[in-house]
C-alpha cells in the first residue's frame, strides 16, 4: 500500500454524491415517489400479546366504497425469515398473533382515511392465550408455546462453546471475579419510517422499498409470493437511516406487494412512527454473567460468559445475535481460555434483531465494566490492564478468529494521551470522572446469510465514449455514504476525476448482487469488488492503447483523466479519447469485479459466525459530571480513537463515528424500549423514547487510526458500527470514577444514580 | 373542502383542502412538494419543519387553513434563482448530511436562526435546533455547518 499523498481521490474529505439533492429536497425517499393511481395501504395489527385467530371476516371492509383490496394471512401462508434457521414469520398472521402490533390483515384504498375506516370494519375473533413477557419465564414455561417449533419451553436456540483449557485458566488465576449485567432493549429510531411502494403489471412485481438488503427482500418475495425472482424487481430509493432496522424482509413489503397484485394498482404502505417502534428488530435485552480469572498484574487467564437473550416474538437475526454475544468477547484482549453458554428465548413482544454494532454491544458493555472492577479490586490502572492484555496484529484468537491488521494499542495510546489519563483518572473532584473502554468489530461477515459459494459483492463498471464512467453496484447506500466511497475508489483505481464517475446502486434489475448494508461489510466487500473491476478496465484500456499507439503497455498510465507515457509531461490524450481508441479497436470497456472472503470458519459448530476478513479496533474515553443532588449525569466529552484501516473519506468516516458514539451515549442514559405489564409498548413515539438531541449530546472528538489492512480496499476496514461499542462502558466507568458507584444495568437513570449514592452512604 | 390561497416559495398558490388537513399533507400530497418529510406526524422530530412568514413551524401540527394569505417556504424554495443558500452549501461541504431525512427541516430551522441572529454562539445554535432530531450525525457536523454558514453570510454582507 502506498502513502496517502500518492492518491488523487481517496483519503480526502469528499462531500456526498447525493448531498446537493438532499439539501434541496429533490432526493426521493420511498415515500416521496409519486405514481398515478397509487393506493394507500394500511395494516391491521393485533391488540393481543398472544392469541389464536378464530376467524377473520373482511366482507364489510371489502364492501366499503374506495376499498380496492383486502388481504389476510390466507393470501400468502408461506413462512419466511432472514435466517434459514428461523423461517418463522408470515407476511400476515396465520392462526396466531404473537405480540401487540403483530400484522393481521392489510387494506388498500383510494386514500388513508378510507383505508383506516376499512381496518375498523375487519372483524377478527381471537381466543386470547397466556402471554409470556419475562425471558426467565420463557426459559422454563412449557405449557405456553409462542413458536411451535421450540422443543424446550420457549427457547429458540441454545449454544455452549468452550475454547482452551478453562480449568487450567482459572487454576492459574490469582484472582477471580464474577458479575451480573443487564442491558435493556433499544430501538434504531431512524428518522425515515419504513415505506414500500409496490406495482404489479404484466406478471412482474416492482417494489421500491426502504431496505438495507434489496437482494434478500427479492429472495423472500419470490419464496412467499411464488413468483420467480426474475419477475421481481426490488429498488432501494434514497434511504433515511437503517442501523439494522431495515436489514431484513418486513411484513409491510409483502403486504404492499400482495395488495398491488390483488388490486392491480400501485400500493404504498408507509409506517406511522408507532408502527416503526412495533416493527422494531432492535437491540435484544440481554442478561449476562461474567466470570474472569486474572494474574496479579491483570493478565487474563480465563473468561466464562453466560447470556440470556429476550428475542421477542420471532427469530429475526436472533440466532446470530446470540452467537455473536459470545464470539465477540475474545478480542481486543488476549483470552487464553473462553467458554460461553447462551440462550435466546421467545417472548410476546416485538421481535428483536440486529442493531448497529449487532451482538457485541451488550457483552462489550458488560466486559469493559467487569474489567474495570477487576482493576479496581487489584489496585491496578484500567489503562494498564487493557494495555497488558491488548492483542497484537497477526494473531489468532482462542475461538480461531484470524486477526490481521490491528492498531488497538495505538487507539489506547491516543485516547489516554488526549484525555490526560495519568493526571486525571482517580484524581478529579467528587462528582467528576473519566472512564475508558475498548472494543472491536467485524468488517463484514465471512459467510453469507444463506449458504452459497458465490461472491458477496459484485460491481460492474462501464466506460462511455465521452469518458464517463458508470458503476453498477448492488450495495445499498443507507446514509452511510457508500455510493460516494464507490465513486472515489473507482476514480482512484481508474485514474479519472471523481466528477466523471457516477454510481447506480441497489436495484436488483440493473445492478449485480451485493448482499446488503449490514455487519459493516460494504466498504470492504463492495469496495474491493469495485476496485477490481476498475483495475481490469484500466488494463483493457491500456492494452488497447498500447497496441493502437505501438507503445509498450508498461510505459502507459492513466492519471487525472489523461493517458500519459512514462517520463513525458504532456499527456498523449484524454481518457475519453483513449476510450474511443480502445472501443474502435473492438475492446469492450466494461468489467465485472467481485469479492468473496477467504475460508475463515472455525473448526467447530457455529464457527461460521464471528469470523470476518478483517476487524476494526477502537478505544474511547468519556468525561462525566454527576450532579449528586439530582442524580443527573452530564457526559461532557467522549474521545474516540478508531482503527478503521484506512480513511478513504475522512469526512464521512468521522461522521460515522460521531453518530455511533452519540447512539451509544443515548442507549446508556436515555433510550428505553420498554413495555407495560400486558405487553403493550410503553411509548412508541419520540417523546417517550428519548433519542439524544442537540442539547443532550457530549462533545465528540474522533481520531482516525490507520492500520492499513492487507486485504481491505486501499487498506480500509470499517468504522460505522465498531465505534459504538466502547461508548457505553466508557461512560459507566467514568461514572464510577466520579462517584465511586458501579452500575451493571442500562439504561442508567438519575433515579438509579441517586439510589446508588444513598446506598453507598449507608454502607460505605 | 375549501379553497386555500397562500404564497408558496414566492409563488401565489391555490389548492383545495379539507378542514382537517395539515400543511404537511397539503404540501406532500396535493402540491407534490415531497422535500418536506413526515418523520413522526406528532410534532416530535422536526423533519416536517417549514417556514411560515420566515419562522420555523412544524407542518405536521399546522392545519393547512392556517396559512391563508401567508408566506410558506419549503426546502424546495430556499435556493434563490438556482443559487444555493449558504446553509445548504455548508451542510453539503461540512458533511452535515448522512441519510438526509432530517436535512430539509434542519436546514430551514438553521436558516431562520441565522436570519434573526446572524452571529449565534454554539449554544444558541444548539438551542435553536434542539427540536430537530438527527439520528445519523451526532450533530457535531451540523453545528459546524451552521457556524460556517454564518461566516459565509457575514462575508457576503460585508462584501
Amino acid at each position: 500500500m502506498g502513502e496517502k499523498n500518492e492518491y488523487r481521490c481517496i483519503g480526502r474529505n469528499t462531500p456526498r454524491t447525493d448531498g446537493l439533492a438532499k439539501v434541496t429536497g429533490s432526493a426521493l425517499f420511498s415515500a416521496d415517489i409519486q405514481v398515478s393511481r397509487c393506493l394507500t395501504g394500511k395494516i391491521l395489527r393485533s391488540p393481543h400479546a398472544h392469541a389464536r385467530i378464530l376467524s377473520i371476516d373482511t366482507k364489510k371492509a371489502e364492501a366499503l366504497p374506495g376499498v380496492k383490496a383486502v388481504v389476510t394471512g390466507a393470501d400468502a401462508p408461506v413462512r419466511y425469515g432472514i435466517l434459514p434457521v428461523s423461517q418463522d414469520e408470515y407476511p400476515l398472521a396465520v392462526d396466531k398473533v404473537r405480540f401487540i402490533g403483530d400484522e393481521v390483515a392489510a387494506v388498500a384504498a383510494i386514500d388513508e382515511a378510507t383505508a383506516l375506516q376499512a381496518l375498523d370494519l375487519i372483524d377478527v375473533r381471537y381466543e386470547v392465550l397466556p402471554a409470556i413477557l419475562d425471558p426467565r419465564e420463557a426459559l422454563v414455561r412449557d405449557d405456553v408455546k409462542i413458536q411451535e417449533r421450540t422443543q424446550e419451553a420457549n427457547i429458540e436456540r441454545r449454544i455452549h462453546l468452550v475454547f482452551g483449557d478453562m480449568e487450567k485458566g482459572f487454576a492459574e488465576a490469582d484472582y477471580i471475579r464474577e458479575d451480573r449485567f443487564f442491558k435493556d432493549a433499544a430501538s434504531h429510531a431512524f428518522l425515515e419510517p419504513h415505506s414500500a411502494l409496490a406495482q404489479f403489471s404484466d406478471g412482474k412485481l416492482t417494489l421500491r422499498t426502504s431496505t438495507q438488503v434489496p437482494h434478500y427482500v427479492q429472495r423472500a418475495l419470490s419464496k412467499v409470493l411464488g413468483i420467480p425472482a426474475d419477475k421481481i424487481r426490488v429498488i432501494k430509493p434514497v434511504l433515511g437511516g437503517g442501523f439494522g432496522g431495515k436489514g431484513e424482509p418486513l411484513p409491510l413489503e409483502f403486504a404492499a406487494s400482495l395488495l398491488a397484485i390483488k388490486s392491480g394498482l400501485p400500493v404504498r404502505i408507509t409506517h406511522s412512527r408507532e408502527e416503526v417502534f412495533l416493527t422494531h428488530r432492535g437491540r435484544h435485552p440481554v442478561e449476562m454473567t461474567l466470570k474472569t480469572g486474572v494474574k496479579k498484574d491483570g493478565t487474563i487467564t480465563a473468561v466464562q460468559f453466560n447470556s440470556l437473550l429476550d428475542g421477542g416474538a420471532y427469530g429475526s437475526y436472533g440466532v446470530v445475535t446470540m452467537i455473536y454475544s459470545g464470539q465477540l468477547l475474545t478480542a481486543p484482549y488476549r483470552v487464553p481460555a473462553f467458554s460461553f453458554d447462551s440462550a435466546r428465548v421467545f417472548t410476546n413482544k416485538p421481535p428483536c434483531g440486529a442493531q448497529r454494532g449487532h451482538g457485541g454491544v451488550q457483552p462489550r458493555f458488560a466486559f469493559e465494566v467487569h474489567l474495570d472492577r477487576i482493576a479496581a479490586d487489584l489496585g491496578l490502572d484500567p489503562l494498564e490492564v487493557r494495555y497488558r492484555n491488548a492483542i497484537d496484529p497477526n494473531t489468532v484468537t482462542v475461538n480461531e478468529l484470524r486477526i490481521t491488521s490491528c492498531a488497538f494499542k495505538e487507539c489506547l495510546d491516543k485516547v489516554a494521551e488526549t484525555v490526560d489519563w495519568k493526571e486525571k483518572r482517580g484524581k478529579l473532584p467528587y462528582g467528576k470522572g473519566i472512564g475508558l473502554a475498548g472494543g472491536f468489530y467485524v468488517t463484514g461477515a465471512a459467510y453469507p446469510i444463506y449458504a452459497n459459494p458465490m461472491p458477496h459483492s459484485q460491481a460492474q463498471i462501464r466506460v462511455d465514449r465521452d469518458g464517463g464512467v458508470t458503476v453498477f453496484s448492488g450495495a445499498s447506500d443507507i446514509g452511510q455514504g457508500s455510493d460516494t466511497l464507490l465513486m472515489m475508489i473507482t476514480a482512484e483505481a481508474l485514474g479519472v476525476p471523481e466528477q466523471s464517475v457516477r454510481v447506480v446502486s441497489a436495484d436488483t434489475e440493473t445492478t449485480p448482487v451485493d448482499l446488503g448494508s449490514y455487519s459493516s461489510r460494504v466498504t470492504f466487500m463492495a469496495g474491493n469488488a469495485c476496485r477490481q473491476a476498475a483495475l481490469e478496465i484500466r488494463d483493457h484500456l491500456l492494452a488497447a492503447c498500447a497496441a493502437q499507439l505501438a507503445r509498450n503497455q508498461k510505459t502507459l498510465t492513466i492519471t487525472g483523466g489523461y493517458l500519459f507515457e512514462h517520463g513525458k509531461e504532456e499527456p498523449l490524450m484524454t481518457f475519453a479519447e483513449a476510450a474511443v481508441l480502445a472501443e474502435a479497436a473492438g475492446v469492450a470497456l466494461c468489467a465485472m469485479g467481485s469479492y468473496r472472503p477467504p475460508e475463515l470458519a472455525g473448526s467447530y459448530k457455529f464457527g461460521g459466525v464471528g469470523p470476518s476478513p478483517a476487524y476494526s479496533f477502537g478505544a474511547q474515553t468519556a468525561e462525566v459530571e454527576v450532579d449528586t443532588e439530582t442524580g443527573e449525569i452530564r457526559v461532557t466529552k467522549i474521545h474516540c480513537a478508531h482503527d478503521l484501516g484506512f480513511a478513504l473519506n475522512p469526512l464521512t468516516a468521522s461522521g460515522q463515528a460521531e453518530g455511533a458514539v452519540v447512539m451509544g451515549f443515548g442507549e446508556t442514559l436515555l433510550e428505553h424500549h420498554a413495555f407495560l405489564p400486558g405487553g403493550r409498548h410503553s411509548g412508541p413515539n419520540f417523546l417517550d423514547y428519548k433519542v439524544p438531541t442537540f442539547l443532550d449530546v457530549p462533545e465528540v472528538d474522533v481520531t482516525l487510526v490507520e492500520s492499513v489492512d492487507p486485504c481491505g480496499p486501499y487498506g480500509a476496514k470499517e468504522i460505522g458500527e465498531g465505534s459504538l461499542h466502547p461508548s457505553l462502558p466508557a461512560i459507566v466507568n467514568a461514572i464510577y470514577d466520579a462517584i465511586g458507584c458501579w452500575f451493571h444495568e442500562l439504561p442508567l437513570t438519575p433515579e438509579k444514580v441517586l439510589a446508588a449514592i444513598a446506598k453507598k452512604k449507608e454502607a460505605p | 373542502m375549501r379553497t386555500l390561497k397562500f404564497i408558496l416559495n414566492g409563488d401565489p398558490t391555490e389548492t383545495g383542502v379539507n378542514d382537517g388537513e395539515t400543511l404537511l399533507e397539503v404540501l406532500r400530497n396535493r402540491l407534490g412538494l415531497t422535500g418536506t418529510k413526515q418523520g413522526c406526524d406528532q410534532g416530535e422530530c422536526g423533519s416536517c419543519t417549514v417556514l411560515i412568514d420566515g419562522k420555523p413551524v412544524l407542518s405536521c401540527l399546522t392545519l393547512a387553513v392556517r396559512v391563508e394569505n401567508r408566506h410558506v417556504t419549503t426546502i424546495e424554495g430556499l435556493a434563490e434563482g438556482g443559487k444555493l443558500h449558504p446553509v445548504q452549501v455548508s451542510f453539503h461541504e461540512k458533511g452535515a448530511i448522512q441519510c438526509g431525512f432530517c436535512t430539509p427541516g434542519m436546514v430551514l430551522t438553521a436558516k431562520a436562526l441565522l436570519d434573526r441572529n446572524p452571529h449565534p454562539t454554539r449554544n444558541e445554535i444548539k438551542e435553536a435546533l434542539a427540536g430537530n432530531i438527527c439520528r445519523c450525525t451526532g450533530y457535531k457536523k451540523i453545528v459546524e455547518a451552521v457556524e460556517q454558514a454564518a461566516k459565509m453570510m457575514a462575508e457576503k454582507a460585508d462584501g
